[in-house]
Protein backbone atom coordinates (compact mmCIF):
# COMPACT_ATOMS: atom_id res chain seq x y z
CA UNK A 1 0.00 0.00 0.00
CA UNK A 2 1.38 3.58 -0.90
CA UNK A 3 2.60 5.84 1.86
CA UNK A 4 2.65 8.93 1.33
CA UNK A 5 4.55 12.02 3.20
CA UNK A 6 2.99 15.54 2.74
CA UNK A 7 5.49 18.42 3.16
CA UNK A 8 3.40 20.89 5.12
CA UNK A 9 4.53 24.40 4.93
CA UNK A 10 3.55 27.23 7.74
CA UNK A 11 4.95 30.18 8.89
CA UNK A 12 5.32 30.17 12.74
CA UNK A 13 2.84 27.68 12.94
CA UNK A 14 0.15 28.90 10.54
CA UNK A 15 -0.59 26.62 7.94
CA UNK A 16 -0.35 27.63 4.59
CA UNK A 17 -3.80 26.30 2.32
CA UNK A 18 -2.09 24.32 -0.26
CA UNK A 19 -1.09 21.64 3.13
CA UNK A 20 -4.60 21.04 3.06
CA UNK A 21 -5.49 20.52 -0.21
CA UNK A 22 -2.22 18.03 -0.61
CA UNK A 23 -3.61 16.19 2.70
CA UNK A 24 -6.88 15.84 0.77
CA UNK A 25 -5.72 14.29 -2.14
CA UNK A 26 -3.32 12.16 -0.37
CA UNK A 27 -5.97 10.92 2.07
CA UNK A 28 -8.62 10.50 -0.47
CA UNK A 29 -6.26 7.84 -2.78
CA UNK A 30 -6.54 5.64 0.96
CA UNK A 31 -3.27 5.68 1.51
CA UNK A 32 -1.78 6.31 4.82
CA UNK A 33 -0.49 9.96 5.26
CA UNK A 34 2.13 11.38 7.36
CA UNK A 35 3.14 15.17 7.34
CA UNK A 36 6.26 17.02 8.23
CA UNK A 37 7.22 20.33 9.01
CA UNK A 38 10.09 22.21 9.93
CA UNK A 39 11.09 25.18 12.15
CA UNK A 40 9.37 27.29 14.75
CA UNK A 41 5.72 26.33 15.45
CA UNK A 42 5.80 23.20 13.58
CA UNK A 43 5.16 20.99 16.67
CA UNK A 44 2.00 22.68 16.93
CA UNK A 45 0.35 21.61 14.07
CA UNK A 46 -0.64 18.26 14.20
CA UNK A 47 -4.36 19.16 15.40
CA UNK A 48 -4.83 21.19 12.70
CA UNK A 49 -3.52 18.87 9.97
CA UNK A 50 -5.69 15.63 11.71
CA UNK A 51 -8.46 16.99 10.62
CA UNK A 52 -7.52 16.88 7.10
CA UNK A 53 -6.29 12.98 7.16
CA UNK A 54 -2.79 13.65 8.25
CA UNK A 55 -2.20 10.15 10.63
CA UNK A 56 1.04 11.54 12.37
CA UNK A 57 3.20 15.05 12.14
CA UNK A 58 6.79 14.86 12.17
CA UNK A 59 7.83 17.63 13.11
CA UNK A 60 11.64 19.35 13.26
CA UNK A 61 11.41 22.30 16.01
CA UNK A 62 15.60 22.98 15.87
CA UNK A 63 15.65 27.03 15.64
CA UNK A 64 18.51 25.98 12.34
CA UNK A 65 15.23 25.58 10.76
CA UNK A 66 13.73 28.92 11.31
CA UNK A 67 14.98 29.59 7.27
CA UNK A 68 15.07 27.94 4.30
CA UNK A 69 18.91 26.35 3.77
CA UNK A 70 18.48 24.43 0.55
CA UNK A 71 21.76 21.87 1.70
CA UNK A 72 20.11 21.35 5.69
CA UNK A 73 16.62 20.90 4.24
CA UNK A 74 17.54 18.36 1.49
CA UNK A 75 19.28 16.59 4.13
CA UNK A 76 16.62 16.49 6.40
CA UNK A 77 13.71 15.42 3.86
CA UNK A 78 16.17 12.85 2.73
CA UNK A 79 16.31 11.01 6.12
CA UNK A 80 12.08 11.90 7.03
CA UNK A 81 11.37 10.22 3.37
CA UNK A 82 14.35 6.95 4.04
CA UNK A 83 12.62 6.62 8.21
CA UNK A 84 9.08 7.02 6.64
CA UNK A 85 9.14 4.66 4.10
CA UNK A 86 7.22 6.82 1.93
CA UNK A 87 6.78 5.87 -1.50
CA UNK A 88 5.15 9.16 -2.71
CA UNK A 89 6.14 12.57 -1.20
CA UNK A 90 3.36 15.63 -1.81
CA UNK A 91 4.90 19.21 -1.76
CA UNK A 92 3.83 22.68 -2.78
CA UNK A 93 5.38 23.98 -5.89
CA UNK A 94 6.31 26.95 -3.66
CA UNK A 95 9.66 29.03 -4.18
CA UNK A 96 10.86 26.92 -1.24
CA UNK A 97 9.38 23.70 -2.61
CA UNK A 98 10.69 23.77 -6.07
CA UNK A 99 14.13 24.92 -5.05
CA UNK A 100 14.40 21.88 -2.39
CA UNK A 101 12.48 18.77 -3.98
CA UNK A 102 14.56 18.80 -6.95
CA UNK A 103 17.73 18.12 -4.93
CA UNK A 104 16.00 16.08 -2.35
CA UNK A 105 15.03 13.91 -5.76
CA UNK A 106 19.16 13.67 -6.87
CA UNK A 107 19.88 12.42 -3.47
CA UNK A 108 17.31 9.40 -3.43
CA UNK A 109 17.48 8.76 -7.15
CA UNK A 110 13.45 9.70 -6.78
CA UNK A 111 11.35 11.08 -9.51
CA UNK A 112 9.80 13.67 -9.37
CA UNK A 113 7.82 16.03 -11.60
CA UNK A 114 7.34 19.69 -10.71
CA UNK A 115 4.25 22.63 -11.43
CA UNK A 116 1.58 19.60 -11.35
CA UNK A 117 -2.19 21.19 -11.96
CA UNK A 118 -4.16 18.13 -11.21
CA UNK A 119 -3.17 14.56 -9.34
CA UNK A 120 -4.87 11.28 -9.65
CA UNK A 121 -3.35 8.28 -6.98
CA UNK A 122 -4.57 4.89 -7.32
CA UNK A 123 -2.72 2.71 -4.75
CA UNK A 124 1.02 3.15 -5.71
CA UNK A 125 0.53 5.07 -9.14
CA UNK A 126 0.43 7.89 -9.96
CA UNK A 127 -0.77 10.42 -12.63
CA UNK A 128 -0.23 14.23 -13.18
CA UNK A 129 -1.36 17.05 -15.57
CA UNK A 130 0.92 19.72 -15.70
CA UNK A 131 1.34 22.91 -18.19
CA UNK A 132 4.82 22.79 -20.82
CA UNK A 133 5.95 25.39 -23.41
CA UNK A 134 4.69 28.28 -21.67
CA UNK A 135 1.08 26.87 -20.87
CA UNK A 136 0.49 26.33 -24.56
CA UNK A 137 0.11 22.26 -24.07
CA UNK A 138 -0.21 19.77 -20.94
CA UNK A 139 1.48 16.89 -20.46
CA UNK A 140 0.38 14.29 -18.87
CA UNK A 141 2.85 12.56 -16.96
CA UNK A 142 4.04 9.06 -14.94
CA UNK A 143 6.56 7.82 -12.85
CA UNK A 144 8.45 4.17 -13.51
CA UNK A 145 6.90 2.16 -10.79
CA UNK A 146 9.77 1.49 -8.52
CA UNK A 147 10.84 5.25 -8.10
CA UNK A 148 10.12 7.16 -5.03
CA UNK A 149 7.41 9.12 -6.61
CA UNK A 150 7.70 12.91 -5.71
CA UNK A 151 4.81 15.63 -7.13
CA UNK A 152 5.07 19.47 -6.43
CA UNK A 153 1.65 21.08 -7.05
CA UNK A 154 0.28 24.39 -7.57
CA UNK A 155 -1.32 25.82 -4.94
CA UNK A 156 -5.50 26.43 -5.54
CA UNK A 157 -5.74 23.72 -8.02
CA UNK A 158 -7.21 20.60 -5.60
CA UNK A 159 -10.66 21.05 -3.33
CA UNK A 160 -10.35 20.78 0.58
CA UNK A 161 -12.28 17.93 2.24
CA UNK A 162 -11.83 17.27 6.10
CA UNK A 163 -11.26 13.51 7.02
CA UNK A 164 -10.54 11.75 10.00
CA UNK A 165 -6.88 11.48 11.25
CA UNK A 166 -4.71 11.64 14.62
CA UNK A 167 -3.18 14.58 16.40
CA UNK A 168 0.01 12.13 16.83
CA UNK A 169 3.31 14.28 17.31
CA UNK A 170 6.53 12.97 16.84
CA UNK A 171 9.81 15.17 17.10
CA UNK A 172 12.34 14.02 14.69
CA UNK A 173 15.97 14.24 14.64
CA UNK A 174 17.99 14.65 11.09
CA UNK A 175 21.41 13.43 10.90
CA UNK A 176 23.68 16.58 10.98
CA UNK A 177 25.20 17.78 8.03
CA UNK A 178 27.98 20.02 7.21
CA UNK A 179 27.08 22.84 5.60
CA UNK A 180 28.51 25.55 2.88
CA UNK A 181 25.80 27.81 2.91
CA UNK A 182 24.81 30.81 5.39
CA UNK A 183 21.54 31.92 5.21
CA UNK A 184 22.57 35.51 6.59
CA UNK A 185 18.80 37.14 6.19
CA UNK A 186 15.53 37.33 4.69
CA UNK A 187 14.63 40.85 3.82
CA UNK A 188 11.02 41.22 3.91
CA UNK A 189 8.81 42.13 1.25
CA UNK A 190 6.36 45.37 1.16
CA UNK A 191 3.52 44.25 0.58
CA UNK A 192 1.22 42.15 3.48
CA UNK A 193 -1.10 40.65 0.77
CA UNK A 194 -0.63 36.81 -0.45
CA UNK A 195 1.97 36.47 -2.41
CA UNK A 196 0.62 36.05 -6.35
CA UNK A 197 1.10 32.54 -6.82
CA UNK A 198 -0.90 31.93 -3.77
CA UNK A 199 -3.73 34.65 -4.33
CA UNK A 200 -7.12 33.78 -4.94
CA UNK A 201 -8.25 37.01 -6.46
CA UNK A 202 -5.38 38.57 -8.50
CA UNK A 203 -6.32 42.28 -10.41
CA UNK A 204 -3.24 43.13 -12.55
CA UNK A 205 -2.64 46.35 -14.96
CA UNK A 206 -0.65 47.39 -18.07
CA UNK A 207 0.35 49.40 -20.18
CA UNK A 208 -3.35 50.52 -21.20
CA UNK A 209 -2.75 52.59 -17.96
CA UNK A 210 -0.84 55.11 -19.85
CA UNK A 211 1.21 56.34 -16.44
CA UNK A 212 2.75 54.61 -13.52
CA UNK A 213 0.45 56.71 -10.99
CA UNK A 214 -2.86 55.66 -12.44
CA UNK A 215 -1.71 51.72 -11.16
CA UNK A 216 -3.25 53.15 -8.05
CA UNK A 217 -7.02 52.01 -10.05
CA UNK A 218 -5.35 48.59 -9.68
CA UNK A 219 -4.76 48.32 -5.90
CA UNK A 220 -7.84 50.71 -4.83
CA UNK A 221 -9.95 47.73 -6.89
CA UNK A 222 -7.48 44.97 -5.42
CA UNK A 223 -7.90 46.46 -2.12
CA UNK A 224 -11.64 46.72 -2.38
CA UNK A 225 -11.64 42.52 -3.32
CA UNK A 226 -9.07 41.59 -0.93
CA UNK A 227 -6.73 40.69 -3.88
CA UNK A 228 -3.06 40.80 -4.43
CA UNK A 229 -1.69 43.30 -7.21
CA UNK A 230 0.34 41.94 -10.43
CA UNK A 231 1.06 43.43 -13.47
CA UNK A 232 2.59 43.12 -16.90
CA UNK A 233 6.14 42.60 -18.01
CA UNK A 234 5.63 46.45 -19.72
CA UNK A 235 5.49 48.03 -16.53
CA UNK A 236 7.68 46.31 -15.06
CA UNK A 237 10.22 47.42 -17.74
CA UNK A 238 9.01 50.39 -17.65
CA UNK A 239 10.06 51.11 -13.78
CA UNK A 240 6.35 51.23 -12.47
CA UNK A 241 6.24 48.36 -10.21
CA UNK A 242 8.40 45.58 -8.54
CA UNK A 243 9.71 42.49 -10.83
CA UNK A 244 7.95 40.65 -7.65
CA UNK A 245 4.43 41.77 -9.49
CA UNK A 246 5.07 40.20 -12.96
CA UNK A 247 2.96 37.86 -14.36
CA UNK A 248 3.78 36.02 -16.95
CA UNK A 249 6.87 34.47 -18.34
CA UNK A 250 9.93 35.46 -17.11
CA UNK A 251 7.65 36.71 -13.85
CA UNK A 252 5.44 34.47 -12.07
CA UNK A 253 2.76 31.86 -13.03
CA UNK A 254 -0.55 32.71 -11.19
CA UNK A 255 -3.85 30.14 -11.31
CA UNK A 256 -6.31 32.45 -8.84
CA UNK A 257 -10.15 31.59 -8.92
CA UNK A 258 -10.24 35.57 -10.71
CA UNK A 259 -7.68 36.87 -12.62
CA UNK A 260 -8.44 40.64 -13.75
CA UNK A 261 -6.91 42.22 -16.61
CA UNK A 262 -6.62 45.86 -16.75
CA UNK A 263 -5.15 47.77 -20.05
CA UNK A 264 -3.04 44.38 -20.91
CA UNK A 265 -3.72 43.65 -24.30
CA UNK A 266 -2.66 39.69 -23.57
CA UNK A 267 1.14 39.36 -25.21
CA UNK A 268 1.45 35.40 -25.51
CA UNK A 269 4.31 35.97 -22.57
CA UNK A 270 1.70 37.19 -20.52
CA UNK A 271 -1.33 34.67 -21.29
CA UNK A 272 1.78 32.25 -20.42
CA UNK A 273 1.27 33.04 -16.84
CA UNK A 274 -2.20 33.53 -16.05
CA UNK A 275 -4.27 31.27 -18.42
CA UNK A 276 -4.60 28.64 -15.56
CA UNK A 277 -6.63 31.22 -13.85
CA UNK A 278 -10.52 30.03 -13.20
CA UNK A 279 -12.11 32.92 -14.34
CA UNK A 280 -10.39 35.83 -16.26
CA UNK A 281 -11.98 39.45 -16.73
CA UNK A 282 -10.16 41.63 -19.19
CA UNK A 283 -11.00 45.25 -19.21
CA UNK A 284 -9.56 46.66 -22.36
CA UNK A 285 -10.70 49.60 -24.75
CA UNK A 286 -9.30 47.69 -27.86
CA UNK A 287 -11.62 44.77 -28.68
CA UNK A 288 -9.00 43.13 -30.79
CA UNK A 289 -6.27 42.76 -27.78
CA UNK A 290 -5.65 39.16 -27.50
CA UNK A 291 -6.60 39.06 -23.65
CA UNK A 292 -10.02 38.55 -24.70
CA UNK A 293 -9.92 35.30 -26.66
CA UNK A 294 -8.67 34.02 -22.66
CA UNK A 295 -11.49 36.18 -21.18
CA UNK A 296 -14.36 34.46 -19.49
CA UNK A 297 -16.21 38.42 -19.45
CA UNK A 298 -14.81 40.64 -21.04
CA UNK A 299 -15.24 44.49 -21.07
CA UNK A 300 -14.35 46.96 -24.11
CA UNK A 301 -13.97 49.99 -22.34
CA UNK A 302 -11.88 52.98 -21.23
CA UNK A 303 -10.46 51.42 -18.03
CA UNK A 304 -10.53 55.05 -16.19
CA UNK A 305 -13.90 55.20 -16.45
CA UNK A 306 -15.12 51.76 -15.78
CA UNK A 307 -13.00 50.54 -13.09
CA UNK A 308 -13.49 53.91 -9.93
CA UNK A 309 -17.71 52.45 -11.27
CA UNK A 310 -16.72 48.84 -10.72
CA UNK A 311 -15.07 49.50 -7.14
CA UNK A 312 -18.61 51.45 -6.13
CA UNK A 313 -20.45 47.65 -7.75
CA UNK A 314 -18.45 45.89 -5.77
CA UNK A 315 -18.29 47.49 -2.84
CA UNK A 316 -22.28 47.55 -2.68
CA UNK A 317 -21.82 43.90 -3.11
CA UNK A 318 -19.12 42.46 -0.51
CA UNK A 319 -19.85 45.35 2.53
CA UNK A 320 -22.96 44.64 4.09
CA UNK B 1 38.58 31.20 -12.77
CA UNK B 2 36.25 28.51 -14.58
CA UNK B 3 32.93 29.43 -15.07
CA UNK B 4 30.74 27.08 -16.69
CA UNK B 5 27.13 27.85 -17.81
CA UNK B 6 24.61 25.14 -18.94
CA UNK B 7 21.87 26.47 -21.17
CA UNK B 8 19.19 24.64 -23.22
CA UNK B 9 17.56 25.43 -26.18
CA UNK B 10 13.87 25.79 -26.18
CA UNK B 11 10.91 26.03 -28.67
CA UNK B 12 10.96 30.24 -29.27
CA UNK B 13 7.29 31.31 -26.87
CA UNK B 14 5.79 32.80 -30.09
CA UNK B 15 6.26 28.95 -31.66
CA UNK B 16 2.31 27.24 -32.06
CA UNK B 17 3.07 23.70 -30.75
CA UNK B 18 1.94 21.32 -33.04
CA UNK B 19 1.09 17.38 -30.70
CA UNK B 20 3.35 14.88 -32.86
CA UNK B 21 2.03 11.54 -34.24
CA UNK B 22 3.39 9.92 -30.63
CA UNK B 23 0.61 11.72 -28.96
CA UNK B 24 3.24 12.37 -26.39
CA UNK B 25 5.80 15.02 -27.71
CA UNK B 26 5.97 18.07 -30.29
CA UNK B 27 5.95 18.22 -33.92
CA UNK B 28 9.46 19.90 -34.40
CA UNK B 29 9.29 20.31 -37.66
CA UNK B 30 8.32 24.28 -37.91
CA UNK B 31 9.69 25.21 -34.32
CA UNK B 32 11.95 28.11 -34.08
CA UNK B 33 14.61 27.26 -31.64
CA UNK B 34 15.86 30.04 -28.84
CA UNK B 35 17.76 30.12 -25.95
CA UNK B 36 15.71 29.50 -22.62
CA UNK B 37 15.17 33.17 -21.77
CA UNK B 38 16.15 32.53 -17.93
CA UNK B 39 19.76 31.47 -19.77
CA UNK B 40 20.57 34.59 -21.00
CA UNK B 41 21.08 36.20 -17.48
CA UNK B 42 23.22 33.72 -16.61
CA UNK B 43 25.81 33.83 -20.07
CA UNK B 44 25.42 37.64 -19.12
CA UNK B 45 26.51 37.37 -15.90
CA UNK B 46 29.13 35.00 -16.58
CA UNK B 47 30.47 37.29 -19.42
CA UNK B 48 30.32 40.09 -17.06
CA UNK B 49 32.50 38.31 -14.27
CA UNK B 50 35.03 37.06 -17.45
CA UNK B 51 35.28 40.66 -18.00
CA UNK B 52 35.89 41.83 -14.02
CA UNK B 53 38.42 38.96 -13.66
CA UNK B 54 41.45 38.39 -15.67
CA UNK B 55 42.24 35.14 -16.89
CA UNK B 56 38.65 34.08 -15.98
CA UNK B 57 37.39 32.02 -18.92
CA UNK B 58 33.43 30.84 -19.75
CA UNK B 59 32.37 27.07 -20.46
CA UNK B 60 29.01 27.03 -21.98
CA UNK B 61 27.29 23.61 -21.90
CA UNK B 62 23.94 22.05 -23.53
CA UNK B 63 22.45 19.00 -23.55
CA UNK B 64 20.40 18.00 -26.74
CA UNK B 65 20.41 16.63 -30.05
CA UNK B 66 23.63 17.41 -31.56
CA UNK B 67 21.55 18.50 -34.94
CA UNK B 68 20.27 21.80 -33.46
CA UNK B 69 21.28 22.22 -29.99
CA UNK B 70 25.04 23.14 -31.46
CA UNK B 71 22.87 26.44 -32.59
CA UNK B 72 22.87 27.97 -28.75
CA UNK B 73 26.04 27.46 -27.61
CA UNK B 74 26.95 29.90 -30.99
CA UNK B 75 24.32 32.44 -29.29
CA UNK B 76 26.18 32.16 -26.08
CA UNK B 77 29.09 32.22 -27.80
CA UNK B 78 28.13 35.56 -29.86
CA UNK B 79 27.56 37.22 -26.64
CA UNK B 80 31.01 36.48 -24.83
CA UNK B 81 31.71 33.28 -24.12
CA UNK B 82 34.75 31.48 -24.61
CA UNK B 83 34.26 27.65 -24.85
CA UNK B 84 31.29 25.09 -25.88
CA UNK B 85 30.48 21.80 -24.90
CA UNK B 86 27.90 20.12 -26.66
CA UNK B 87 26.39 16.67 -25.36
CA UNK B 88 23.98 14.92 -27.47
CA UNK B 89 21.30 13.58 -26.39
CA UNK B 90 17.74 12.05 -27.51
CA UNK B 91 15.05 14.30 -27.43
CA UNK B 92 13.04 15.06 -24.25
CA UNK B 93 15.23 13.51 -22.25
CA UNK B 94 14.09 14.27 -17.92
CA UNK B 95 16.20 16.66 -15.72
CA UNK B 96 17.86 14.21 -13.61
CA UNK B 97 19.76 12.75 -17.11
CA UNK B 98 20.37 16.15 -18.36
CA UNK B 99 21.73 17.24 -14.93
CA UNK B 100 23.93 13.63 -14.80
CA UNK B 101 25.43 14.60 -18.08
CA UNK B 102 26.18 18.40 -16.94
CA UNK B 103 27.88 17.23 -13.83
CA UNK B 104 30.06 14.61 -15.53
CA UNK B 105 30.95 17.00 -18.60
CA UNK B 106 31.85 19.60 -15.45
CA UNK B 107 34.02 16.75 -13.75
CA UNK B 108 35.81 15.95 -16.69
CA UNK B 109 36.23 19.49 -18.09
CA UNK B 110 38.42 20.11 -14.74
CA UNK B 111 35.01 21.49 -12.06
CA UNK B 112 34.13 24.83 -11.58
CA UNK B 113 35.04 27.81 -10.05
CA UNK B 114 31.14 28.98 -10.42
CA UNK B 115 28.09 27.33 -11.96
CA UNK B 116 25.53 29.29 -13.69
CA UNK B 117 22.16 28.55 -15.33
CA UNK B 118 18.63 30.16 -15.64
CA UNK B 119 16.30 29.51 -13.31
CA UNK B 120 14.10 27.50 -15.05
CA UNK B 121 13.46 26.21 -18.77
CA UNK B 122 10.19 27.30 -20.29
CA UNK B 123 9.55 24.03 -22.32
CA UNK B 124 9.39 21.16 -19.50
CA UNK B 125 9.18 24.09 -16.75
CA UNK B 126 10.67 21.79 -14.38
CA UNK B 127 12.68 24.11 -12.31
CA UNK B 128 14.73 20.93 -11.61
CA UNK B 129 18.74 20.85 -13.20
CA UNK B 130 20.83 23.58 -11.27
CA UNK B 131 19.55 22.19 -7.99
CA UNK B 132 20.54 18.98 -9.10
CA UNK B 133 23.79 19.43 -10.67
CA UNK B 134 24.59 21.10 -7.59
CA UNK B 135 23.55 17.81 -5.40
CA UNK B 136 25.37 15.23 -8.01
CA UNK B 137 28.44 17.81 -7.66
CA UNK B 138 28.07 18.02 -3.75
CA UNK B 139 28.07 21.84 -3.66
CA UNK B 140 25.77 24.55 -2.82
CA UNK B 141 23.48 26.00 -4.83
CA UNK B 142 20.72 29.16 -5.12
CA UNK B 143 18.00 29.63 -7.47
CA UNK B 144 15.60 32.39 -8.61
CA UNK B 145 18.57 34.73 -8.46
CA UNK B 146 18.54 38.28 -9.07
CA UNK B 147 21.87 39.73 -7.54
CA UNK B 148 25.43 38.02 -6.49
CA UNK B 149 28.45 39.07 -5.42
CA UNK B 150 31.59 36.97 -6.31
CA UNK B 151 34.59 37.29 -4.38
CA UNK B 152 37.58 34.21 -4.35
CA UNK B 153 35.88 32.55 -1.41
CA UNK B 154 32.76 32.96 -1.58
CA UNK B 155 29.37 33.88 -3.40
CA UNK B 156 26.78 36.05 -1.92
CA UNK B 157 23.12 35.32 -4.02
CA UNK B 158 19.75 37.22 -3.11
CA UNK B 159 16.99 34.83 -4.39
CA UNK B 160 13.73 36.20 -5.13
CA UNK B 161 11.42 34.59 -2.86
CA UNK B 162 7.10 35.53 -2.20
CA UNK B 163 6.10 38.36 -1.69
CA UNK B 164 8.86 40.67 -2.37
CA UNK B 165 10.86 38.72 -0.05
CA UNK B 166 14.29 37.85 -0.66
CA UNK B 167 16.52 35.08 0.96
CA UNK B 168 20.23 36.31 1.33
CA UNK B 169 22.51 33.55 1.49
CA UNK B 170 26.31 33.20 1.57
CA UNK B 171 27.77 30.21 0.07
CA UNK B 172 31.44 28.89 -0.26
CA UNK B 173 32.73 28.39 -3.64
CA UNK B 174 32.47 26.93 -5.73
CA UNK B 175 28.36 27.00 -6.06
CA UNK B 176 25.89 27.05 -8.27
CA UNK B 177 23.45 29.54 -9.26
CA UNK B 178 19.99 29.80 -10.81
CA UNK B 179 19.31 33.22 -12.87
CA UNK B 180 16.32 34.87 -12.46
CA UNK B 181 15.24 37.91 -14.49
CA UNK B 182 16.73 40.88 -12.90
CA UNK B 183 20.06 39.46 -12.30
CA UNK B 184 21.41 41.94 -15.38
CA UNK B 185 20.14 43.26 -18.68
CA UNK B 186 21.60 40.29 -21.57
CA UNK B 187 23.84 41.86 -24.35
CA UNK B 188 23.22 41.62 -27.77
CA UNK B 189 26.07 39.58 -29.66
CA UNK B 190 28.01 41.62 -31.48
CA UNK B 191 29.22 41.15 -35.17
CA UNK B 192 32.81 40.39 -34.71
CA UNK B 193 30.83 38.23 -31.83
CA UNK B 194 28.89 36.55 -33.93
CA UNK B 195 31.88 35.63 -36.94
CA UNK B 196 33.59 34.26 -33.98
CA UNK B 197 30.66 31.75 -33.26
CA UNK B 198 30.37 30.48 -36.35
CA UNK B 199 33.35 29.63 -36.52
CA UNK B 200 34.23 28.14 -32.90
CA UNK B 201 35.07 24.31 -32.96
CA UNK B 202 32.31 22.76 -29.94
CA UNK B 203 33.49 20.20 -28.11
CA UNK B 204 31.00 17.06 -28.63
CA UNK B 205 30.16 14.34 -26.08
CA UNK B 206 27.52 12.08 -25.08
CA UNK B 207 25.27 10.49 -23.15
CA UNK B 208 26.90 7.55 -23.32
CA UNK B 209 30.44 8.67 -23.28
CA UNK B 210 29.69 10.21 -19.69
CA UNK B 211 28.37 7.00 -18.50
CA UNK B 212 24.64 8.29 -17.92
CA UNK B 213 21.73 6.23 -19.37
CA UNK B 214 19.04 8.26 -21.29
CA UNK B 215 15.77 6.36 -19.11
CA UNK B 216 14.61 8.59 -16.61
CA UNK B 217 12.51 8.03 -13.67
CA UNK B 218 9.62 10.04 -15.07
CA UNK B 219 7.52 9.81 -18.31
CA UNK B 220 5.55 12.10 -20.37
CA UNK B 221 2.46 9.68 -21.27
CA UNK B 222 0.44 12.09 -23.56
CA UNK B 223 0.74 16.07 -25.09
CA UNK B 224 -2.79 17.45 -25.31
CA UNK B 225 -3.14 21.10 -26.31
CA UNK B 226 -5.43 23.09 -24.08
CA UNK B 227 -9.32 23.03 -24.89
CA UNK B 228 -10.84 25.80 -27.18
CA UNK B 229 -12.05 27.99 -24.35
CA UNK B 230 -16.03 29.38 -25.06
CA UNK B 231 -15.38 33.70 -26.39
CA UNK B 232 -15.55 35.77 -23.69
CA UNK B 233 -19.08 37.40 -23.00
CA UNK B 234 -18.60 41.14 -23.93
CA UNK B 235 -20.92 42.99 -21.34
CA UNK B 236 -22.91 45.56 -22.86
CA UNK B 237 -24.12 49.35 -22.25
CA UNK B 238 -22.12 52.29 -20.67
CA UNK B 239 -20.07 51.96 -17.90
CA UNK B 240 -22.22 51.36 -15.24
CA UNK B 241 -24.30 48.99 -16.66
CA UNK B 242 -20.95 46.55 -17.73
CA UNK B 243 -19.78 47.16 -14.09
CA UNK B 244 -23.02 46.22 -12.54
CA UNK B 245 -23.68 43.44 -14.93
CA UNK B 246 -19.79 41.98 -14.38
CA UNK B 247 -19.94 41.97 -10.51
CA UNK B 248 -23.55 40.12 -10.81
CA UNK B 249 -22.26 37.20 -13.29
CA UNK B 250 -19.22 37.19 -11.30
CA UNK B 251 -21.28 36.53 -7.84
CA UNK B 252 -24.47 34.41 -9.43
CA UNK B 253 -22.91 32.85 -12.84
CA UNK B 254 -18.94 32.20 -11.61
CA UNK B 255 -19.35 32.23 -8.26
CA UNK B 256 -16.03 33.16 -7.90
CA UNK B 257 -16.61 36.53 -5.31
Amino acid sequence: MAKILVFVEHSNGKIKRSAFELLTAAKKSGATVTSVAVGAGSDTLSAELSKYGSSECLFVKSADFNLYNPELFTGALADVIKKTGANIVLASASGLGKDLFPRVAARLGAGIISDATELSINGEDVVVKKPVYSGKAFAKMGFEPSAIKIVLMRANQLPIAEAAGSTQSTEFSPSQVGLKTLIKEVVKGTSEKLDLTEANIIVSGGRGLKDAANFKLVTDLADVLGATAGASRAIVDAGWVSHGMQVGQTGKTVAPSLYIAIGISGAIQHLAGMSGSKVIVAINNDPNAPIFQKATYGIVGDAFEVVPKLIEEFKKVLHH
Amino acid sequence: MKIFVCIKQVPDTETKIKVAADGASIDSTSVKWVMNPYDEYAVEEAVKLREANAGAQVFVMTVGPKKRAGEVLRTAIAMGADEGVLIDSPENIEPFVTAQALAAAIKTEGGASLILTGKLAIDDNASSVGQMVAELLGIPHSTVVSKIQYTAEHITAERDIEGGAKEISQMTNPALIGANKGLNMPRYASLPGIMKAKKKVLKELDLAGLGVAAAGKTKVLSLELPADKPPAKLLQGDSSAQSAELVKLLRDEAKVL
